[in-house]
């Protein structure tokens, strides 16, 4: 039953065109809830559009925005980590005794960084090299880190940063565009061609989707997931550093329930929290529209709680209405 | 016996097809009281799904089931069980969390007050069935403290529970020792003197003709013939289960084997295989065979680096090489098509294009970047090479036919340019088409100087297609056949385990 063809059969390289298939993602819907909070934001406060205002707004999400970038591609690798706000803690304490040791920005920095990198090759050992489940091993480490930090501050906390250590927090780079602000832009597009557009970034997918398949195709994956953990650590030392910058100070409670929300900006994102699928993109404007509706509910002096009721309605809704529409059309 | 009793269970014209595959077709068989039943057939000629259509676990397309002369439908697992019909798998499936007296009280339970299960009435039920057949075991223990061989009893005893008339043992010694071979072959019969109706599956001719009082044979899903053992000779049955028409033709082409490639010599495993050793030429074709659980896939995949070998040494050309990862197999040019392709081989969600690239990432990138142009070429020339069917190469690989999948899976690994393909059941589950498109490519490989290892429990595939081949069973080489040595009868008696006939 061997059909012999004379000329071989060519398979087109794709049905639907990038352009079309933008049109109808993910991202798309994004686009169009961020310009709707945008347009409801505008008519709800005359202080709104303001480009100071609008800069204000970006420290809303800037720091939870450099992890959640690591943190969906650790998702869609089929993994998670939920003690970044904890490392956060941890790193933050480890600067406010560096400090006190007498140790200048640069240092503080590296060891801020430093701390982040170092929970995250922990967590990346216990996940990659002992092969436990990561959502277990990163509940114990967010207690773990989180308990030396709160040992270490007791009631006290570190204030006294030196002024030009501030600058990560709270300086310019130009005009109303902060440090923080043109990090999140530069790490955002440092991400883009990581996960899409490098050898490594596939092989997140490919594992995600299929770990035995990945492992049978020749990729090293426990070297992938040990280094998605130290990249998220990394990133949480980065954001470690903006945050105890533009605070200045370290508390115990410094960027507590922070993992959550993260968690939110991901699959808000678009990324499938089962991991395979997802774009930094989707994070990026995920992002925004977190910051956008916080600034917003700010303006209008909204109490704190009602703005979680609401991103917790709105992180249901666009995840729901999605799949109902599916129903409601068969 | 002068007169045949009417059989306990009968099935008659059962069909079943599943896509793709026709899995059984217009098959009958008969169980009796008091007797033992033998279903013998190759690997893939329709037992298990016969054992599936009889526990409920699969509904036939045709095809009636008759219990005590009245037609029943076993709808659900439920229904087979009421009817009493019972199964002991090759892997027991029972609750390892549970006790003894759970598991065999599992879904019948005897109630006590409040409709609450009688603990003490369950375990001392439990405690008179176990003794029944022997086994003095405590009902309190956890199933995982047991042994397979006492698995093997507590399921047993679970099948007396529900009072069961047809009892269904399929490979139940393969997991089993000597001795506790010999201890079920006592229930056995201490079973039959019960008058239950037994059904047994096994591979192994000495234990049927030491066993069973009937036997039927089944070949690629058909009925081919029933009868009394004492009536048959272990020849006649070999005959009755490989001997078919010849009607695949196989495209095996006249070429040229050259120097050896591979030199595997030792290679063992603490539990699945012991002192492998082989050579495997450019050009050529090694065929493997054996029994489900020969240990085959395990050698395979020990060349691939998914397992390493305790001991021994392979060598790829003059090399001596250490294969300790998948990667390190790829970079010296071992491929490996795995069995299971839906959870080995594609990766499911991805596209074909990027399931074609994924172990050639390092060809299309510059400095660990993608190029798309050159990622699309790559799998645009395999795929085409392959005669791929598919709508267009972004589409997710999961949506493809078995058989489309599989072309997907081996254009990946073509697209490595390796020097030993290891192809492991590359036809199981697709269909006819695909399977003489996969048949005409291996062939073409082969005589393009790539040496191909295909691992195959279909005679007619590893015969039509093979050079050379090596037969394993238990872990070990049984036989190596060349030429006119290749035929199904030695095959089928290197695997078993047979004493050659004159």
């Amino acid at each position: 039953m061997t059909e012999i063809s004379a000329a071989p059969r060519v398979i087109p390289d794709r049905l639907t065109s990038p352009l079309a298939r933008a049109l109808r993602s993910w991202e798309a819907l994004l686009v169009v809830v961020a310009v709707a909070v945008f347009a409801i934001n505008s008519f709800a406060s005359p202080y709104f559009l303001n480009a100071w205002n609008l800069s204000d707004a970006t420290f809303n999400f800037t720091e939870k925005a450099m992890i959640a970038f690591a943190m969906a591609m650790l998702i869609i690798a089929g993994e998670i980590d939920l003690s970044v706000a904890s490392i956060i803690a941890l790193a933050s304490t480890a600067m406010g005794i560096a400090m006190t040791a007498g140790f200048d920005t640069p240092a503080l920095v590296a060891v801020g960084i430093g701390t982040g990198v170092l929970c995250g090759a922990l967590n990346g050992v216990f996940v990659a090299r002992l092969g436990l489940p990561s959502i277990v091993v990163t509940i114990g480490t967010m207690s773990l880190f989180r308990g030396i930090s709160t040992i270490v501050l007791g009631d006290e906390a570190f204030t006294n940063y030196p002024d030009s250590f501030a600058w990560f927090g709270q300086g310019y780079v130009w005009w109303v565009f902060s440090f923080e602000l043109v990090l999140f832009a530069v790490l955002a597009v440092v991400f883009f061609v990581l996960l899409h557009r490098t050898n490594f970034g596939r092989s997140v997918y490919a594992i995600g989707n299929n770990p035995t398949a990945a492992l049978f195709s020749g990729i090293r994956v426990n070297r992938v997931r040990f280094i998605l953990f130290l990249l998220t650590g990394l990133m949480s030392g980065i954001a470690a550093v903006c945050l105890t910058s533009r605070l200045g100070s370290t508390r115990p409670s410094i960027a507590t329930g922070m993992e959550l929300e993260v968690v939110t900006m991901v699959v808000l994102g678009g990324v499938n929290i089962l991991g395979g699928s997802g774009r930094i993109m989707g994070v990026v404007l995920a992002a925004i529209i977190m910051g956008l509706v916080t600034f917003g509910f700010g303006l209008l002096n909204v109490p704190g709680i009602v703005m979680s009721i609401f991103l917790g309605l709105l992180l249901i809704s666009v995840i729901a209405v999605p799949r109902l529409l599916a129903k409601v059309r068969k | 016996m002068t007169h045949d009793k009417a059989p306990v269970l009968c099935l008659s014209g059962i069909s079943k097809s599943f896509p793709g595959v026709r899995a059984l077709s217009d098959v009958q068989l008969e169980l009796h009281a008091g007797e033992v039943t033998a279903l013998i057939g190759e690997n893939g000629a329709g037992k298990s799904t016969i054992v599936k259509v009889l526990t409920g676990i699969y509904q036939p397309d045709a095809g009636t089931i008759t219990v005590d002369g009245a037609e029943m439908r076993f709808d659900t697992a439920d229904a087979a069980a009421r009817a009493g019909v019972t199964a002991i798998h090759q892997e027991t499936v029972l609750f390892d969390e549970l006790s003894v007296a759970e598991n065999i009280f599992l879904g019948h339970a005897p109630r006590g007050r409040f409709g609450l299960i009688d603990r003490k009435g369950m375990e001392a039920e439990a405690r008179a069935l176990l003794h029944r057949i022997g086994a003095d075991l405590d009902p309190r223990l956890a199933l995982k403290e047991l042994g397979i061989a006492s698995k093997h009893l507590v399921a047993i005893a679970r099948a007396l529970s529900i009072d069961a008339r047809v009892v269904i043992m399929d490979e139940p010694t393969a997991a089993l020792s000597h001795k506790e071979i010999h201890e079920l072959y006592e229930l056995v019969e201490r079973l039959k003197a019960e008058g239950k109706a037994i059904l047994f599956i096994s591979h192994k001719f000495d234990e049927i003709f030491r066993i069973a009082d009937r036997y039927t044979v089944f070949r690629d899903g058909q009925f081919i013939g029933a009868g009394r053992m004492k009536d048959v000779t272990e020849t006649q049955l070999v005959q009755m289960m490989v001997g078919r028409s010849v009607d695949q033709i196989f495209p095996k082409r006249a070429h040229n084997i050259g120097a050896p490639v591979l030199t595997v010599s030792g290679y063992s495993h603490p539990t699945e295989f012991e002192d492998v050793g082989f050579t495997l030429h450019r050009g050529e074709i090694l065929g493997f065979y054996g029994l489900v659980g020969a240990g085959r896939s395990e050698v395979m995949q020990a060349l691939f680096g998914i397992t390493r070998p305790s001991k021994g040494a392979c060598r790829i050309g003059e090399d001596v090489a250490v294969i300790r990862s998948t990667a390190d197999a790829i970079g010296r040019g071992i491929v490996y098509v795995p069995e299971d392709r839906g959870r080995q081989g594609a990766v499911k969600g991805l596209p074909i294009f990027q399931n074609v690239t994924l172990p050639s990432l390092g060809r299309i990138s510059r400095g660990g970047f993608l190029r798309m142009a050159e990622e699309f070429k790559l799998a645009r020339d395999y795929t085409q090479r392959l005669d791929l069917r598919a709508a267009s190469l972004d589409q997710d690989v999961g949506l493809l036919s078995g058989g489309n999948q599989q072309k997907v899976v081996i254009a990946k690994w073509l697209a490595t340019k390796p020097r030993v393909i290891i192809l492991d059941e590359p036809t199981k589950g697709i269909d006819i088409g695909s399977k003489a498109a996969v048949h005409e490519f291996m062939a073409e490989l082969a005589a393009e100087g790539l040496a191909v290892i295909m691992v195959s429990s279909e005679i007619p595939e590893i015969l039509g297609m093979s050079d050379r081949v090596i037969v394993m069973r238990e872990g070990r080489i049984a036989a190596e056949l060349t030429g006119s040595e290749m035929t199904p009868e030695r095959l089928v008696r290197a695997a078993a385990g047979i004493e050659k006939a004159a």
